[in-house]
């Protein structure tokens, strides 16, 4: 099992939840995010004044999936995210060492699936 | 010391003006009194109309998305300033002609700008208003007219396009159009009867709408893979204000359009015009709760202005039962057209189809079936809504073509997907909240 972490452009969410579909990964949870990376910034102004707005506007996905699952999962994030431009964010891949589904009391891979 | 001061202004100011119109003892005459009174009625549904731009800004707003707000407060802010002064400019002279009329019934101009005519401050110019109120009043028309089109094209529509179409809408094709019926062209003289302008106003506005949805094309992930896909407001108490705040307006809108303070005509219409505001919003309600099992907010709040529109062409000849057939009928098409411009993929973000188009061609033809003068045919409402319909979809289709294909009428992908506030502006408008900007 494994957890897949990725921070995209949050105008891409779309696009991703898309693929995902397509790959039959049906679970996600998504936050708002902001953060920093190589994209540094961008400017907005108020009444003259200019504004450098450093932490941007990401969303968060979060996504636990059987080990099968994982390449395709990559693959469906990359697919609806990349536009080529800094900023398209990253994706993380870490070890989940239990699921637990509430309701059930089910564990591991068929809490997952 | 300074209000004694005050006082005094005042005491001169109404000195001279009592002096300016008294007769021989000093005291004003019943006529003046009664001019004054009309003016001043006139004057207050002039405020009232005003304050519908707000409603439109508010409505249309809270009606689309976060990242889309600024751009959308910004366009429904300079369009009203764009309008009244076009309207100073040429409007006036276009759409009120008098006698100066160059091809048939069918253009004229008195000239360009504002001068006072003779006795144009007094009830020789009009018995209800002066030569100033009677164009503020005008004015404020013309302003709300190019506001209905920038609800339908929201979203997607880029600013410098947008400013520029409506500029040449209100300028020459709102006056153009409303000089037919109103300034005694060609369509008045054949008893075409709009109040207050169901079609001079909200059909214009509609049209120019129409044509602006099917050249822009739909937001984007409206309709996928045949599927309509909702995108929802993001501020429905906004919206709600924003209709309060046109119905409000509206009885300036329709009880000015009497045109004087007459008190019967007046009460009449203000009667009419609100009858078939709530009749309206039952009848959508009852629709909306049929259609989608649950009664829809933003449907009744679209019902109450369709009531509004319909009623707005014939709330001088109506009888009230009247004035509640054409809301009932005005709040289930609302409805209805709503889900029809979308089966037709017409993208109009704030049902501005809906309300002004299909309602105020509703409402013009209301006045054949409903009216209570013999003259008025439902033959000849049914002309006046044609010859609207074909000139005005022309005339923006025509604009519209043209900016798209010099300028550029639509923004980029990228831009819509980010949103016209920072893509067109730069700025957000709610700072410091954090809003979902993957909608």
């Amino acid at each position: 099992m494994k957890l897949i972490v990725a921070f995209v452009q949050p105008e891409r969410l779309n696009s991703v939840k898309q693929a995902l579909y397509e790959r039959e990964i049906y679970k996600i949870s998504v936050t708002n995010a902001l953060g920093c990376g190589q994209q540094k910034g961008y400017h907005e102004s108020y009444r003259g004044a200019d504004i450098e707005v450093n932490l941007l506007k990401k969303v968060r996905l979060e996504i636990a999936v059987n080990e099968s699952f994982v390449q395709p999962c990559v693959e469906a994030i990359i697919k609806g995210a990349r536009t080529g431009n800094i900023g398209d964010g990253k994706i993380f891949i870490m070890e989940l060492v239990e699921c637990i589904r509430i309701r059930t009391g089910e564990t591991g891979g068929d809490a997952i699936g | 010391m300074r209000i004694g001061k005050l006082m005094t202004m005042v005491g001169v100011v109404c000195g001279a003006a009592g002096l300016a119109w008294a007769n021989g003892d000093g005291q004003p005459t019943a006529g003046q009194a009664m001019f004054t009174a009309n003016n001043v009625w006139m004057m207050v549904a002039t405020l009232l109309v005003f304050i519908m731009n707000l409603g439109f800004a508010a409505v249309e707003t809270g009606l689309t998305r976060a990242k889309n707000c600024v751009n959308i407060l910004f366009k429904n802010t300079i369009i009203p300033s764009i309008g009244v002064l076009t309207f100073a400019w040429i409007g006036f002279g276009l759409m009120y002609p008098g006698e100066h009329w160059l091809a048939g019934q069918w253009l004229g101009f008195k000239g360009l700008g504002l001068s006072l005519p003779a006795g144009g401050a007094t009830s020789a110019y009009q018995p209800g208003m002066t030569y100033w109120t009677d164009f503020l009043f005008q004015a404020m028309f013309a302003a709300t007219s190019a506001t209905i089109i920038s609800g339908a094209v929201a979203e997607r529509v880029k600013l410098a396009g947008f400013l520029i179409f409506s500029s040449i809408y209100v300028a020459f094709v709102y006056p153009l159009a409303g000089s037919w019926t109103w300034g005694g062209g060609w369509l008045g003289d054949r008893h075409f009867h709009d109040f207050a302008g169901s079609t001079l106003v909200h059909s214009v506005g509609g049209w120019g709408a129409l044509a602006g949805v099917l050249v822009l094309g739909p937001r984007i992930g409206r309709y996928i893979n045949g599927k309509i896909k909702p995108v929802m407001g993001h501020s429905l108490p906004l919206a709600t204000l924003g209709v309060f705040m046109l119905w409000l307006g509206w009885f300036g809108f329709n009880g000015g359009s009497v045109l004087s303070a007459d008190p019967g005509a007046v009460s009449r219409v203000l009667v009419t015009t609100n009858l078939s505001a709530c009749v309206a919003m039952l009848a959508s309600t009852a629709v909306s709760w049929a259609i989608q099992k649950k009664p829809d907010l933003t449907m009744i709040l679209n019902g109450c202005l369709a009531g509004l529109v319909a009623i707005t062409a014939g709330a001088d000849c109506v009888s009230p039962g009247g004035s509640v057939a054409i809301g009932a009928v005005a709040g289930a098409l609302v409805v209805v057209a709503v889900f029809g411009f979308d089966r037709l993929r017409l993208d109009d973000p704030v049902g501005a189809l809906s309300v002004h188009l299909v309602n105020g061609i509703w409402g013009t033809l209301a006045v054949g079936l409903f009216g209570t003068v013999p003259e008025y045919t439902l033959g000849t409402q049914f002309l006046g809504v044609l010859s609207y319909g074909a000139f005005c979809f022309l005339s923006a289709w025509l604009i519209f073509r043209l900016i798209e294909m010099t300028l550029g009428i639509r923004v980029s992908a990228d831009e819509e997907l980010r949103g016209l506030d920072i893509g067109e502006h730069g700025q957000e408008a709610y700072g410091g909240f954090q809003i979902f900007s993957n909608q």
